[in-house]
C-alpha cells in the first residue's frame, strides 16, 4: 500500500441481480486532497462510494482505504474473492471508523434532540473528538445550538450532518453531494469550510451534481458513467478542455452579434482590436466549460 | 516541500477522556429516553394508554370476580402485561423503522460505535420507561380502586421474573418485526394490528377463560398471554389457579414459553436486522 494513497481501487464490482452498478472501476486518492467524482444518477457514484465508506459489500476488485479493506470492516462475512480472509477485529473495525468520517446523501433527522445534544453525543464515539460547540459553530449552527433539528430548514440540517461528518477530526472525509437544496450564500459558506478542512490536510472525497462546486473545489475530479471511471484529471484540463477551440464573440459596428471559434484567440482579438482601432464592442473569450466538457463526455 | 499533516491538535481536546464502551451505552440509553419523553405521541400513547385503559375497566366492572376479590386485581395484570408489551414491542416495532428510514441506523453504523451500544440504548430506554409505567400504572390503581399490591416477597420475584423475561421477549421481537417494514410509515401498521389482536385473545380485555377454546389455544403460542398468566399469581389468590386452562398458574410453564420467545426473537434479530432500508441495500 502506497502511503501517499489515502484510496486505492482497482477493478471495483458490483451488482444487483441483473444490474450491474460498478463495472470495474480503478481510481486513486492521494492523502490530503479533494477529489471530486461526477457522474449522472445511477452512473455508480454512490454505490462506489458506500463500497469505500464501508457500507456495501462488492463484488469483486481490490479496495484499500486508509490502508484497509473497508470490506472487512463492514462485518458481514466476506464474499467473492475475500471469502475466508481475516476478519477485521473490533477494535481494528472501530479504529478506521474513527479516522473516516461521512456525510450521507440525503439528511438524518433526530427528531426532538437538539443540535448540540446530538454532535455532543456523536463526539463520545470517537477518540479524538473535536469540541461539540466548536464544531457546531464551525459548520455555522451556532445561532441553532439549541434548536430541535426538526425545526431545521434543509441547508441547516445539512450542516448538522457536516459537523456530524467532522466531529471525529477524520483523516479522510468523504461528502456525498453536500449543498444539494442549498442557497448560494450558503453554499459559498460551505465551500469556505471545505477549504479550511482540506488546508488542515483532511483528504476529502466529494461526490456532487454541482459542476461549479468540483471545479472551485477540487484538486482532480473523476467522472463516472456507466459503472466506469471515464477520464481522472484537474477541473482545468478534464477533456482537453485547455486545448479546445475558444469562442470569440464580439459585435459589428451594425450591432449584429459575430462569433467565432478559434485556436490562436489571441491573434483573432488582435486583429479585432485592429480592425475597431481600439475597443471591441461586447468582446468574450470563452473556453469550454467544465459542465460542457462534462456533458460531452457522459454523451450529451 | 513540507508535508501536510493532521491539524495542529490543541492541548485541550488531547486529554479528552476516552468515553468507555459501558459508558457509551449509558450515554445511549439516556439520548434513547430524551427522545421518547419529547415525543408528546409516545408518552400518551405508550405510557398513557394502560393507564387510560384501567382508569375505564375499573370503572366499568366495579364489582367482584368472586371470592371477594375485585375485578381491577384481574385486569390489572393484563395492563400490566400490555404496557409492557406496548413500551418495548410495540414502541420499538414502530420506531425503529422510522430511525432506519430516516437514515439514522446508517448514521450510527458510520461511527466506531460498537453495534451492541445501539442495542443496549434501546434496552434501557424500555427497561425504564417500562418501569416508570408499570409503577405509575399501580400507584394510579391503588389510589383510586383500592387495588391490592403482592403481599409476600415471593409474589414480588414472581412479578419481578415475569416482567423482566416478558420485556426481554418483546423487546427482541419487537427488534425483530422492525425488520419487517419497508417504510418509516408502515412500521405501525405492521405492529399495531399484531398488539391489539394479542390483546384480545390474551386476556387482557376478557376474562381468558371465557374466551373460546380455540382461542385460547392460539393465544397460548404467543408471549402475552403467558405474561398475563403469570402476573395473575401475583395479584390473584393462590385459589384462582384452579380456574385457569391448566388447573393452576402453571408458572414453570410461563416461565418456559417467555424463555422460547426470548430464543425466537434473539434468532430473528440475529438473522434479519438491518441497518438501512431495503432500496437502500
Amino acid at each position: 500500500m502506497d502511503d501517499e494513497l489515502a484510496i486505492s481501487v482497482r477493478g471495483l464490482r458490483k451488482a444487483y441481480g441483473d444490474n450491474v452498478a460498478v463495472a470495474g472501476v480503478d481510481l486513486d486518492v492521494r492523502r490530503g486532497e479533494v477529489f471530486a467524482l461526477l457522474g449522472p444518477n445511477g452512473a455508480g457514484k454512490t454505490t462506489t462510494v458506500e463500497i469505500l465508506e464501508g457500507y456495501r459489500q462488492r463484488d469483486a476488485g481490490e479496495v484499500s482505504v486508509l490502508g484497509t479493506d473497508p470490506g472487512l470492516v463492514l462485518g458481514s462475512r466476506p464474499r467473492g474473492p475475500r471469502a475466508g480472509a481475516p476478519r477485521t477485529s473490533r477494535g481494528q473495525a472501530a479504529d478506521w471508523r474513527s479516522r473516516v468520517g461521512i456525510v450521507l446523501q440525503g439528511t438524518g433527522e433526530f427528531d426532538e434532540l437538539t443540535v448540540a445534544e446530538v454532535v455532543r453525543h456523536f463526539s463520545g464515539f470517537y477518540p479524538e473528538a473535536d469540541d461539540p460547540d466548536k464544531v457546531v459553530e464551525r459548520v455555522g449552527l451556532g445561532a441553532k445550538a439549541n434548536a430541535r433539528t426538526h425545526t431545521l430548514s434543509g441547508g441547516q440540517k445539512r450542516r448538522l450532518d457536516v459537523a456530524l461528518g467532522i466531529i471525529g477530526r477524520p483523516e479522510l472525509l468523504f461528502l456525498d453531494e453536500p449543498t444539494t437544496g442549498f442557497d448560494p450564500e450558503a453554499r459559498r459558506e460551505f465551500w469556505e469550510l471545505i477549504r479550511d478542512l482540506a488546508a488542515a490536510g483532511t483528504t476529502i472525497v466529494l461526490t456532487t451534481h454541482y459542476l461549479d462546486e468540483a471545479e472551485s473545489l477540487a484538486d482532480r475530479v473523476g467522472v463516472i458513467a456507466a459503472g466506469r471511471v471515464i477520464e481522472v484529471a484537474p477541473p482545468d484540463l478534464l477533456g482537453n478542455r485547455q486545448d479546445a477551440l475558444a469562442t470569440v464573440s464580439w459585435r459589428t459596428p451594425e450591432g449584429t452579434p459575430e462569433t467565432a471559434q478559434s485556436a490562436t484567440p489571441t491573434a483573432l482579438v488582435a486583429e479585432l482590436a485592429a480592425r475597431f482601432g481600439g475597443e471591441v464592442p461586447g468582446l468574450t473569450v470563452t473556453r469550454p466549460t467544465l459542465e460542457d466538457v462534462y456533458l460531452s463526455m457522459i454523451g450529451h | 516541500m513540507t508535508t501536510t499533516t493532521k491539524p495542529a491538535t490543541p492541548p485541550a481536546t488531547t486529554g479528552r477522556r476516552r468515553v468507555g464502551p459501558g459508558a457509551l451505552a449509558l450515554r445511549q440509553g439516556r439520548l434513547e429516553i430524551t427522545q421518547f419523553l419529547r415525543s408528546r405521541e409516545s408518552v400518551v400513547f405508550t405510557m398513557g394508554f394502560p393507564i387510560i385503559m384501567i382508569l375505564i375497566f375499573a370503572s366499568i366492572f366495579d364489582g367482584t370476580i368472586g371470592g371477594g376479590v375485585k375485578f381491577t386485581q384481574y385486569f390489572i395484570t393484563g395492563m400490566i402485561a400490555t404496557g409492557l408489551m406496548t413500551v418495548s414491542f410495540q414502541n420499538l416495532g414502530i420506531w425503529i423503522p422510522i430511525e432506519r428510514d430516516r437514515g439514522v441506523l446508517k448514521r450510527y453504523r458510520g461511527t466506531p460505535m460498537p453495534k451492541w451500544v445501539w442495542f443496549a440504548g434501546k434496552v434501557i430506554m424500555v427497561v425504564v420507561i417500562g418501569v416508570a409505567e408499570t409503577a405509575l400504572l399501580l400507584a394510579v390503581a391503588v389510589a383510586l380502586f383500592d387495588l391490592d399490591l403482592p403481599a409476600t416477597a415471593g409474589k414480588w420475584f414472581t412479578f419481578g421474573w415475569v416482567a423482566v423475561l416478558g420485556v426481554t421477549a418483546c423487546t427482541l421481537c419487537g427488534i425483530a418485526i422492525s425488520s419487517l417494514a419497508r417504510t418509516a410509515r408502515s412500521g405501525s401498521a405492521v405492529v399495531t394490528p399484531v398488539s391489539l389482536v394479542l390483546q384480545f385473545i390474551s386476556g387482557v380485555f376478557f376474562v381468558f377463560t371465557d374466551l373460546p377454546t380455540w382461542m385460547q389455544q392460539v393465544a397460548a403460542l404467543f408471549p402475552l398471554k403467558w405474561m398475563c398468566q403469570g402476573l395473575r399469581a401475583v395479584f390473584l389468590p393462590e385459589s384462582f389457579g384452579a380456574q385457569e386452562p391448566g388447573g393452576s398458574f402453571e408458572l414453570g410453564r410461563v416461565a418456559l414459553v417467555l424463555a422460547l420467545w426470548c430464543l425466537i426473537g434473539l434468532a430473528l434479530c440475529l438473522t434479519t436486522f438491518r441497518w438501512t432500508t431495503k432500496r437502500d441495500g
